[in-house]
């Protein structure tokens, strides 16, 4: 059983994590919508020290407003950006200002 | 003369000396030579494994799009899960999973790496020099539009445009929307069509 599925409001964290982190700056804080469940992988920021036991993490992928991202920019309302988010990165988002 | 730019404007993908040495190259060298020397390598392995990294190509995936145009039930498969259909045509892919997203009328898709330099290569082979600058990297994600445009593609505003940015475990592959007169094609003549660019997304239509 993941902790979310497609269609899910979630928030990425933003963990203080150093080294080799896969959740870029620019996507952090941001609230988005889950479109896929990805499965689980192994965790890159314990690949890159050695660690290759595990344990695995569920994967997401996760759709953002371009004009959430980029609020000072003119951008279509129907774009999107589309990343992979670990599990644990992601929080169910707070908001209650969106459509259902 | 002064410099007046920042150093990371330029900053080289492959540092050489002045002798024409890759600091990484003279590394790599080293460690072959004593990897050699005991017996663990032989030069043949090294050049097998270069041949390797350089067999996959455009060739490979204008293979899959073309299938997909003339095949429905291959591309609802390749649709629900690349990987194992790209194997279906005798393309060994190496990633965890491949994730084809298809362009329509009303949607185009792009596909970048931002902290990287992610893509299939066990399908496409090595991306292209621009794809791993940090221009791409920032601006692909930032303002795309301006960079498609540069590319030669100026998008309708009213078309839905999604980046996709392969930051993780995942890699991508674009299926662009057949030629209109797809079936008078021998499918050699549309993989001819397909190009580098239409599986990246910085190009749209195949003709």
């Amino acid at each position: 059983m993941t902790r979310f599925a497609a269609g899910d409001r979630v928030q990425v964290l933003a963990l203080c994590k150093e080294g080799h982190v896969r959740i870029p700056h620019y996507i952090r804080h941001q609230t988005g919508c889950v479109t896929e469940y990805c499965g689980t992988y192994l965790n890159p920021e314990d690949l890159a020290v050695g660690k290759t036991s595990g344990p695995a993490v569920d994967l997401y992928r996760v759709a953002f407003a371009q004009r959430q991202l980029w609020p000072d920019d003119v951008i279509p309302a129907q774009d999107t950006l589309v990343i992979e988010i670990y599990d644990h990165w992601l929080t169910p988002a707070q908001e209650t200002d969106h459509a259902p | 003369m002064p410099h007046d730019h920042e150093h990371g404007e330029h900053e080289a993908l492959i540092i050489e000396d002045e002798a024409g040495n890759i600091q990484a190259q003279v590394v790599v060298d080293a460690l072959q030579r004593v990897l050699t020397a005991k017996g663990l390598l032989t030069a043949r392995e090294v050049t097998a494994a270069i041949a390797k990294l350089e067999s996959p190509g455009l060739h490979l995936g204008a293979k899959i799009i073309a299938k997909a145009w003339s095949d429905p039930e291959f591309k609802e498969r390749l649709m629900a899960d690349g990987r194992a259909a790209v194997q279906e045509l005798d393309i060994p892919v190496t990633e965890a999973r491949i994730i084809v997203v298809e362009n329509t009328a009303q949607v185009h898709n792009l596909i970048t790496c931002t902290l990287c330099s992610c893509y299939p290569r066990s399908i496409l082979g090595q991306p292209p020099s621009w794809y791993i600058s940090k221009a791409y990297r920032a601006r692909s994600v930032r303002e795309p539009c301006r960079v498609l445009e540069e590319f030669g593609l100026d998008l309708p505003r009213d078309m839905k445009l999604v980046v996709h940015d392969s930051n993780a475990d995942m890699r991508y592959l674009v299926l662009p929307e057949p030629p209109l007169d797809f079936e008078n094609h021998a499918a050699s003549d549309l993989e001819a069509m397909i190009s580098r660019d239409h599986l990246i997304g910085v190009a749209r239509d195949v003709a």
